[in-house]
């Protein structure tokens, strides 16, 4: 079950339309195809044992991915973002590769280790012109590895989560119908190419043959222009991203992106006020909130448009609270919350999120996750309402024990940001003598705002949750360090606050 | 049969995937599949005669067969004579 039979099926049933716009430049699917088969030429004359990209979104990683699949050898792309020191760590690890993209920064750090570089146009080049030597030409049949990437590693060396052919195939056939977009439909992508996210979405929008407008560097001025002039249909968006849109949109810009008929976000936490607000400005875009992780092939559970219309117009604020909920299970996906000695628990009561399916993988390079009934546990916190939502509360590793007692660091902020002072709030661990841990906040005041003092905040959280939650210890901030995924950096926090 | 495995119709240019498989003979056109194409066609029964669609996936009752069409054709699936029907699942909002 090779994820390169999604290329060859879009490539069959449609070889002239046209799959991806890249820098002005357009690719059919039959061109594309084309070129992953001229990619498997290279791949195989290497004898690499991975084929990696260090390099921006580009019609480069639909070519290195599907080639690499069709060579039946991992597609590792690498974030071009690390330091030096860790990516020449992670460049060891896969040796011999074959690389594409920065070849000074590569050839710097890898030294003598038989790696194949290639800058993007040299690859790009010379996959055109490599045609297959044989017509009958036999590719993998997929009963391995398809993707490998490295976790972001916050707390040990970064670990190779690998996605096998079998996993992401389940994902998309599951999750996906087969040329079910118009000729019109256009995905904007502008997650990096390291992102599974901005993995599925290559193979998600070639499977349903909606063309894929790429934006290798992100920025907001850059994305509306693309999404205006390219008539892009669909987008994918982490919260930062979609922050940084609505507030660049110029007074009335909003109407040009009425071709805009669906946005899924994902990646990190939304905000309420910015996940109102985009709703209030783009009243006839669909929002679609999606949870998953890299171990699970991307997506695993979905709120879904028309739950965001409700619940934002909702007064009940059992309904209305939906809208920081990340929805529920895909149809294909079984999901618990457990206590920490895997004990499901009941409705409402917070705990780990595990999840079991095909598109799980689970699986590290060096072990595997699951447990010996398939179940995979995330390290995330969550619970599940009366109606089957999925509420996310922080990483499982997050959790502050106080005297015993867990607290997720998501009921405080919570409660924080709705305060009109305060724009951004986390919640950490702080070491202390009487407890084990003790509670510290990190806070942002709202522009134009007072400062509100640590008095007001420990009485707010007194009032609304329990004497056990409020902080010890108060920390005000110009802002919080987020990752370029929009993730929130709270090993930082912890940092700081311990200062 | 192993999940991936290719099959080719005996009988029109059909060609599935398997996503899932119990046991049974998996037929198109009224002939059984097989991974290599019989070096004679077999003739087109009019009763398996309706057609394969492109991506379409095809289940049996019980659930125990799983087939994915990746090559449209003039036959249509069944294992041990039983008509295979399209998997009709909701679709779900684009989430990537």
């Amino acid at each position: 079950m090779n994820i390169a039979l999604l290329l060859e099926m879009a490539a069959e049933a449609a070889p002239d339309r046209i799959g991806l716009v890249c820098d002005g430049k357009r690719w059919t699917y039959a061109d594309l195809l084309a070129a992953a088969r001229g990619a498997f030429e290279l791949i195989e004359e290497s004898g690499c044992s991975h084929v990696a990209l260090l390099d921006e979104s580009s019609e480069a990683a639909v070519i290195a991915l599907f080639g690499a699949a069709l060579a039946g050898v991992p597609y590792c792309p690498l974030n071009y973002r690390l330091p030096d020191q860790d990516l020449r760590a992670l460049l060891g690890r896969i040796a011999p590769a074959l690389i594409v993209g920065d070849e000074e920064r590569i050839s710097r750090l890898s030294g003598d280790t038989g790696h194949a570089i290639f800058s993007r146009e040299e690859f790009t080049q010379k996959v055109q012109e490599t045609a297959p030597a044989a017509s009958d030409r036999e590719y993998d049949p997929g009963e391995g590895i398809a993707v490998q990437l490295f976790t972001s590693g916050t707390t040990a060396a970064p670990k190779a989560a690998i996605l096998r052919h079998s996993n992401l195939m389940s994902y998309i056939l599951g999750a996906v119908e087969f040329a079910s977009a118009e000729e019109t439909d256009a995905a904007l992508v502008s997650v990096p190419p390291y992102h599974i996210a901005g993995i599925s979405a290559l193979m998600s929008s070639i499977y349903a043959q909606r063309r894929i407008v790429m934006l290798p560097n992100f920025a907001p001025k850059a994305w509306v222009k693309l999404a205006v002039s390219e008539k892009v249909t669909n987008a994918f968006v982490v919260p930062t991203m979609l922050s940084r849109i609505v507030e660049s949109l110029a007074p009335g810009e909003h109407t040009e992106l009425s071709s805009l008929r669906a946005v899924a976000y994902g990646g990190g936490k939304m905000p309420l006020e910015l996940i109102r607000k985009a709703l209030d400005l783009m009243p006839h875009t669909g929002f679609t909130n999606a949870y998953g992780l890299t171990e699970t092939s991307s997506t695993v559970a979905l709120l879904g448009p028309d739950d965001h219309r409700e619940a934002h117009a909702a007064d009940d604020p059992k309904v209305s609270a939906r809208l920081t909920s990340v929805g529920k299970p895909l149809p294909t996906i079984e999901l618990e919350i457990r206590d920490e000695e895997g004990r499901v628990l009941p409705t409402g009561q917070p705990g780990e999120i595990y999840v079991r399916g095909d598109q799980v993988s689970g699986e590290y390079k060096e072990r595997s996750a699951l447990d010996a009934q398939g179940w995979f546990p995330t390290r995330d916190a969550g619970y599940l309402d009366e109606e089957g939502y999925l509420f996310l509360s922080g990483r499982a590793d997050d959790v502050i024990v106080r005297g015993g007692e867990n607290i997720s660091p998501g009921e405080i902020e919570d409660v924080l940001l709705t305060y009109p002072a305060v724009a951004d709030a986390c919640a950490v661990a702080v070491p202390s003598a009487e407890w084990g841990e003790g509670i510290g906040i990190a806070v942002v005041v709202r522009e134009g705002h007072p400062a509100p003092g640590e008095d007001d905040l420990k009485k707010l959280i007194r009032s609304r949750l329990r004497s056990s939650r409020v902080p010890d210890k108060v920390l005000f901030l110009k802002e919080l360090p987020y990752n370029e995924m929009g993730k929130l950096l709270r090993r930082e926090v912890k940092t700081l606050l311990a200062g | 049969m192993k999940p991936g495995t290719r099959l080719k119709s005996a009988a029109c240019d059909t060609e599935v995937m398997v996503i899932r498989s119990g046991s049974g003979a998996i037929e198109c056109g009224g002939a059984p599949m097989g991974e290599a194409k019989p070096a004679e066609a077999a003739p087109l029964s009019a009763e398996f005669s309706g057609g394969t669609l492109m991506g379409k996936r095809y289940v049996d009752a019980d659930g125990a067969f799983e087939l994915l069409c990746v090559k449209p054709g003039k036959g249509s699936l069944a294992v041990d004579g039983k008509a295979l029907v399209t998997k009709d699942a909701k679709p779900l909002p684009a989430s990537d």
